[in-house]
């Protein structure tokens, strides 16, 4: 309700300014992001408008050219490997953390939280500092392991909040009827909190797909991941195909967050639903 | 919830044939703690995978880290008999010859072990240019056949200059203060206060303040541009405030780097940003947006603004319009209303998205780097270097050691105040 029902000039103008400015701030928000777009389908090899012509060109360096390929390789390697491991664990320690007797609960989620509020570079810092003496750094396994723990946050928040909605009286009739707690879990809670199990997969996903810093410290030269590859390009050199790997990257972590979006909003209208 | 309802026996134990509750008392409520424990413990299990790889993946490497800060064995392990001649030298003046011998001794042996080099870098980040003094002590010790080394020490002038032997005193302690100190800008001088060094070594108060005016700049400019889209979508019909709430939400799904990237793009010389300030007229000739501090700060208020924006509209959705009306219709201006009845309401979203976007501008690593010119690094630009460049882990560490203090100090009053659920978005 911007406007009461018999406006004054005054407040018609304040009203006025205030979708003028909020329309600037729009623009602010979403030009930038939209800008590579365009130029990452021109045909000439800068970024000024207006574009020369319409052309995929750089999209086959992206995606044909050796260096890209194997970069791209390394990022669902290393971006597989986070989200299972912390779709899996964060799953389990969400439905541990959804037991009111859990010992502790109050000191367990901040520490769980706590990758992302540590700042990054003393993430990647510390990881580099101690993989490479237990012979982790240059390894997928160091790389999978440290975006694990920046991507189990959002796992365990995100199935945390599916639970919220599951009625655990159902795991109890599942018992009284006989099913051991393993077929209890996946017959009965994991149909159930399978959404929010899926949206936290999701955000893993893209957690580790879209990170840089700690893939800067403990990658070697043959695990650079896309978005390394694409922060070296731009130390380097502008070039327009970093502004067709920009799209693309921006591309996947849009579809992957909506879709995530939509299944925590799912699971979470069953809760609304059934409470 | 009484004791015995049905939520509280839930081990499949106790549902399947256990004597039934109420035949005998005591061993029910026997059973029943029974169950809990195992309840517990079955819970246990389940996190402790996660909690263990985060330990192992993420908690040791930060420990590690940070106790290079304090703990720098290197001066200590490969001069053994010289800390043990200091043990009664009083820390005036020059200490006596036993301990000149004793730190030949020390730098013949370290050569043999191959950990003069260490040792000389050890000693040049406390004491800058004792590196090639070390160095070429060791030369001339491991050169001189039959000289005796106390004349070596002695004719090389540094060894006997103040300020080298309290340092190596205080290097043979293995616990040292020394960097935190350094990140500070601070020192201990002689006798035993702790002092600001000259102006010409000063560089991390520099470094921290900037990243403080940074942060706060940036802060302010995505509360000035959030809040008032934050009250329109709040305001606006349903449909329409969910149309807005993608053009929020679109860039907020963008990676850090993807951004980061599309600015470098729009802050070049001939790129949109100066094509605009001319052809508005704010500029008379095109300006060097990219590595500069204000691009750096305009690109950073485009990240920052939804992390500001969604914790104060999630808190402006709740309150209801009928209150503004309320207070029209009791005679309050609309900007009294707004003072007294809205602003109060939305306070704790203010506060959660300033705090939260304020801590992780402290962060910044990604955006200085490419964005930022020489002038406009932030803390975390100068952690990785020490460690990419300088190759000074205990530097790096304690920079590290005070960012974190800042950050976590913040985020304890963000707890504190306002609580952990203020964090999720949306």
């Amino acid at each position: 309700m911007l406007l009461s029902p018999y406006p004054t000039p005054g407040e018609r103008i304040r009203v006025a300014l205030l979708w003028l400015w909020c329309g600037l701030v729009i623009l602010f928000l979403l030009v930038p992001i939209l800008i590579p777009v365009p130029l990452s389908f021109n045909s000439g090899a800068f970024f000024i408008f207006p574009l020369e012509g319409l052309s995929t060109r750089w999209y086959e360096v992206v995606l044909g050219t050796q260096r890209w390929q194997s970069a791209i390789g390394n990022s669902l390697i290393v971006a597989f490997g986070t989200t299972l491991i912390a779709t899996t664990l964060g799953t389990l320690t969400a439905i541990a953390l959804s037991n009111e007797k859990f010992p502790g609960r109050r000191i367990v989620m901040p520490l769980l939280l706590s990758p992302l509020i540590v700042p990054v570079v003393i993430t990647a810092v510390g990881s580099y500092l101690f993989y490479a003496r237990v012979g982790l750094a240059s390894t997928y396994a160091g790389i999978i392991l440290a975006h694990t723990a920046l991507a189990s946050p959002f796992v365990v928040v995100t199935v945390g909040a599916s639970l919220t909605g599951f009625d655990r009286n159902l795991m109890r009739a599942a018992a009284i009827s006989g099913a051991k707690p393993l077929t209890a879990f996946f017959r009965v809670m994991l149909p159930l909190i399978l959404p929010g199990v899926l949206s936290g997969a999701a955000f893993a996903f893209v957690t580790s797909f879209d990170e840089v810093v700690v893939v800067q410290f403990l990658a070697s030269a043959g695990q650079r991941t896309m978005p390394l590859e694409m922060f070296i390009g731009l130390r380097e050199k502008l070039s327009p195909a970093i502004t067709a790997a920009a799209t693309l990257m921006m591309a996947l972590s849009i579809v992957l967050l909506v879709v995530a979006n939509l299944l925590a909003r799912r699971s979470q209208g069953r809760r609304a639903a059934s409470g | 919830m009484s004791a015995l309802q049905p939520s509280e026996l839930d081990r499949p134990a106790l549902a399947r044939g256990r004597p039934a509750a109420g035949a005998d008392p005591k061993t029910a409520s026997a059973a029943l703690r029974r169950a809990e424990f195992g309840d517990r413990l079955r819970s246990l299990a389940l996190a402790a995978p996660l909690l263990l790889l985060l330990a192992l993946s993420f908690g040791i490497p930060i420990v590690l880290l940070l106790s290079r800060a304090v703990y720098d064995p290197t001066i200590a392990d490969a001069l053994p008999r010289t800390s043990q001649a200091l043990g009664n030298w009083n820390g005036q003046g020059l200490p006596d010859d036993a301990a000149y011998i004793a730190l030949a001794a020390d730098l013949s042996n370290s050569q043999a072990k191959g950990t003069a080099y260490e040792l000389a870098k050890a000693l040049n980040a406390r004491l800058p240019g004792a590196r090639s003094q070390v160095l070429k002590t060791v030369r001339q010790l491991e050169g001189a056949a039959g000289k005796p080394p106390l004349d070596i020490m002695k004719a090389v002038p540094f060894w006997s200059a103040p300020g080298t032997w309290p340092t190596i005193a205080n290097g043979t302690h293995a616990l040292t203060s020394f960097y935190l100190l350094s990140a500070l800008d601070l020192r201990w001088n002689a006798d035993g206060g702790i002092e600001r060094v000259p102006p010409e070594q000063a560089i991390f108060l520099q470094v921290f303040l900037r990243t403080f005016f940074v942060a706060a700049a940036v802060t302010l400019a995505t509360l000035l541009l959030g809040f008032p889209l934050a009250y329109l979508i709040a305001s606006v019909p349903k449909g329409l405030a969910a149309i807005l709430i993608v053009a929020v939400l679109l860039p907020f799904w963008t990676s850090i780097l993807v951004r980061t990237a599309a600015w470098t793009v729009l802050l070049q010389k001939f790129g949109l940003v100066n094509g605009l300030l001319l052809w508005l007229g704010f500029a008379s000739e095109r300006l060097d947006l990219m590595y500069s501090r204000i691009g750096l700060i305009i690109a950073m208020t485009h990240i920052q603004l939804p992390f500001t924006l969604l914790p104060i509209y999630s808190v402006m959705r709740t309150i209801a319009p009928s209150q503004m009306k309320a207070a029209y219709s009791l005679g309050a201006k609309p900007f009294t209303a707004f003072r007294r009845v809205y602003l109060p309401q939305v306070f704790p979203g203010v506060m959660a998205g300033c705090l939260l976007t304020f801590i992780l501008c402290l962060g910044y690593y990604i955006t200085p780097a490419l964005i930022g010119g020489a002038s406009d690094q932030l803390i975390s630009n100068f952690i990785a270097n020490y460690v990419n460049v300088e190759l000074n882990w205990e530097m790096a560490a304690a920079l590290s050691f005070i960012l974190l203090v800042f950050t976590l100090a913040l985020f304890g009053i963000f707890a504190r105040i306002l609580g952990l659920d203020r964090l999720k978005m949306v």
